[in-house]
């Protein structure tokens, strides 16, 4: 991203945030698995698939744009 | 210090559990650690107000779009949505996506090859100081005003939704806000509005996943709205505007088209200042560009994570939710769809990843105002008024105690409307005073090489005069709505699109009359300022792919078929 400065992408603090919720979020859908909260749908385990997308979405940005890359 | 009791109040919409409260500390404790690494690359003044002018066209593009993605936004127009249905998403597609494309292709060239700092800056290289002063005065405190009522209001939310006190959002979040952007500038803004971007999408969007399959789809969602609304049309965007009472915002399509959509929408997103500003930080003229254009697409799916949301509520909610001023306890108003929407959906862990993005589109509004506000006032009112010669060094120091000064004036902004409520329907309609004539100012300014100094400042003198004064006779008295909004059923939000259309009108014509009575600049003291005499970077050895006008041409395709869809 910077030509002038060599700063950190933006994207790979994406990748941190989303790699931090998404295990958060992944965590806490399967330890709620068998006694889902009391929300509409609940039955679909948003949290683990929810989780898990971010979890793999924050991983590839982590990796791409880690810091030192280019 | 607060005991932590105080701090919870037992009515609220929601309740966070604690690995919702990790998700927001942890969100908290990123920003701040980004403002600080980036504070050692905040050193000059392109560096600290315009972020080195080395942003990638997706990094300005997402940050562009994401400066109008606020809470606020959110909040009011899901609440819209449900309010008047599909036709709140006007505002996101003819209000923006012709204006986005339009600012990239045609505007945003002298912007960037003029080199200025700011819209101001534009006005001051384009007409003279008098344009521009009038400009920045009116935007600096048009913004502080507004960063103090978009503070408010955030506390309000969070009150209600989650039952935070009031003291401790307003100042835990203008604390953090004033440490990262005193640190990295324009940077820290950047950053905070692309992490905003994707924390409001990931945040928002399981509500309309989850609602479809509750609902059984598009057709199922329609279905029960007409089952529960019998008679009333929630779901057409055009189809029911053919006269004034046949749709719930009182409003004709050529408020529309030509209020919003050719008018107000060009304003807000050609000449705010908060949202050029974003794109001024792109590293050439091809990612300056670019950068809206590429924001166009994602304004255009906005609708999925707002409209839907609100639309939903029509259908599922077992209660009706109704207007602010008539909610008594226990009611919910429009406002509340979407924060009841996420706790319908969201239990544990995505409830918190709901509410962050919501503080963060708070917060990352907040960072935007006092931003734009420091560079205004830095580059546009103290450099050229009261210290002219001072080194750059002098002018970060300046634009770092602006945002301190700006969000504590902010706060006091937000404890006055805590007592003078009314204060904030009145705030809110003053930026709109400006917007619509500056957009005329500026356009011929840029198209029009006759256009005399004078004339810039009369022209959007008296187009903001004739915006003030429509706005106050329609409020004294409900007569004026039927001459100035063209109908008796026209609402707060269409005769605002009624008085942005006759007050840019008023502008341009008053530019018209006082540029033939005056004297022309000559040549070549508009070089790179109007569009006849500049020579504009083309992208004829570029491939197709390449060339912003190819993106903008997809961007308006996919929006006149989005039309046809809904119409």
């Amino acid at each position: 991203m910077s030509e002038k400065h060599h700063i950190i992408p933006v994207w790979f603090f994406v990748g941190v945030l989303f790699v931090v919720y998404g295990f958060l979020i992944f965590v806490s859908g399967l330890a709620e698995w068998s006694h889902p909260p009391g929300t509409v749908e609940a039955e679909l385990h948003a949290p683990v698939w929810w989780g898990a997308l971010l979890l793999v979405l924050g991983t590839v940005y982590c990796t791409l744009f880690r810091p030192g890359k280019n | 210090m607060m005991p932590a009791s105080a701090l919870l109040a037992t009515d609220r919409l929601v309740h966070l559990s604690g690995v919702d409260l990790v998700i927001v500390v942890f969100y908290f404790a990123l920003v701040l650690s980004i403002g600080f690494y980036l504070k050692r690359f905040a050193k000059t003044g392109e560096d600290f107000f315009l972020a080195g002018r080395e942003m990638t066209a997706w990094v300005a593009g997402l940050a562009f779009v994401s400066a109008n993605l606020g809470s606020l936004e959110l909040l009011g127009w899901a609440g819209n949505a449900y309010q008047y249905g599909i036709m709140a998403s006007h505002w996101y597609w003819i209000g923006a996506i012709p204006a986005m494309v339009f600012l990239g292709i045609v505007m945003m060239p002298f912007y960037y090859i003029s080199k200025t700092h700011s819209v101001p800056g534009y006005l001051q290289l384009r007409y003279g100081p008098e344009a521009s002063a009038l400009s920045a005065v009116t935007f600096a405190v048009m913004t502080i005003l507004m960063s103090g009522v978009n503070m408010y209001a955030m506390a309000v939310v969070m009150e209600v939704v989650l039952g935070w006190n009031i003291h401790f959002s307003l100042i835990t979040s203008s604390l953090t806000v004033g440490l990262y952007v005193a640190a990295g500038g324009l940077f820290s803004a950047i950053f905070n509005e692309v992490l905003q971007f994707f924390l409001i999408w990931f945040g928002a969007l399981l509500i309309p996943i989850l609602g479809l399959i509750e609902t059984g789809g598009w057709s199922g969602m329609v279905a029960r709205i007409h089952q529960n609304f019998p008679g009333q049309d929630f779901t057409h965007l055009w189809a029911p505007m053919h006269s004034f009472s046949s749709n719930p915002m009182g409003i004709h399509w050529t408020g529309i088209v030509f209020g919003l959509g050719a008018v107000q929408a060009m304003g807000y997103w050609t000449t705010d200042f908060l949202v050029v500003q974003r794109v001024l930080s792109a590293k050439d003229v091809r990612s300056a560009k670019m950068a809206p254009i590429i924001g166009s697409f994602f304004k255009m799916a906005v609708p999925l994570i707002v409209i839907v949301p609100g639309l939903l509520g029509r259908a599922v909610l077992p209660m009706h939710l109704v207007p602010a001023s008539e909610a008594v306890a226990g009611q919910f108003k429009y406002d509340d769809v979407l924060p009841l929407m996420l706790a319908r959906y969201c239990g544990p862990g995505l409830l918190g990843l709901g509410i962050t993005a919501l503080v963060a589109g708070f917060m990352a509004g907040m960072a935007g105002n006092v931003s734009a506000f420091a560079t205004v006032w830095t580059y546009d009112l103290y450099r050229p008024f009261l210290r002219k010669d001072a080194p750059d060094q002098h002018y970060v120091s300046m634009g770092r105690w602006c945002t301190i000064i700006g969000l504590i004036v902010s706060i006091g902004t937000a404890y006055l409307v805590m007592r003078f409520a009314s204060m904030m329907d009145y705030v809110q309609a003053l930026f709109g005073f400006f917007i619509a004539p500056l957009f005329g100012t500026v356009l011929l300014g840029m198209l029009w090489k006759r256009v005399t100094r004078a004339a810039g400042f009369w022209g959007l003198l008296a187009g903001v005069v004739s915006s003030v004064s429509m706005f106050t006779l329609m409020k004294l008295d409900q007569r004026w709505v039927s001459v100035f909004a063209l109908s008796p059923y026209a609402k707060g939000l269409a005769q605002a699109m009624y008085q942005a259309l006759w007050s840019c009108v008023t502008c341009v014509v008053v530019t018209v009359i006082v540029t033939l009575v005056t004297k022309p600049r000559p040549d070549e003291e508009l070089r790179g300022l109007v569009y006849s005499i500049t020579d504009v970077p083309q992208e004829q050895h570029t491939s197709l792919l390449q060339r912003p006008a190819f993106w903008g041409a997809v961007a308006l395709a996919i929006f006149v078929v989005l039309q046809i869809i809904f119409w």
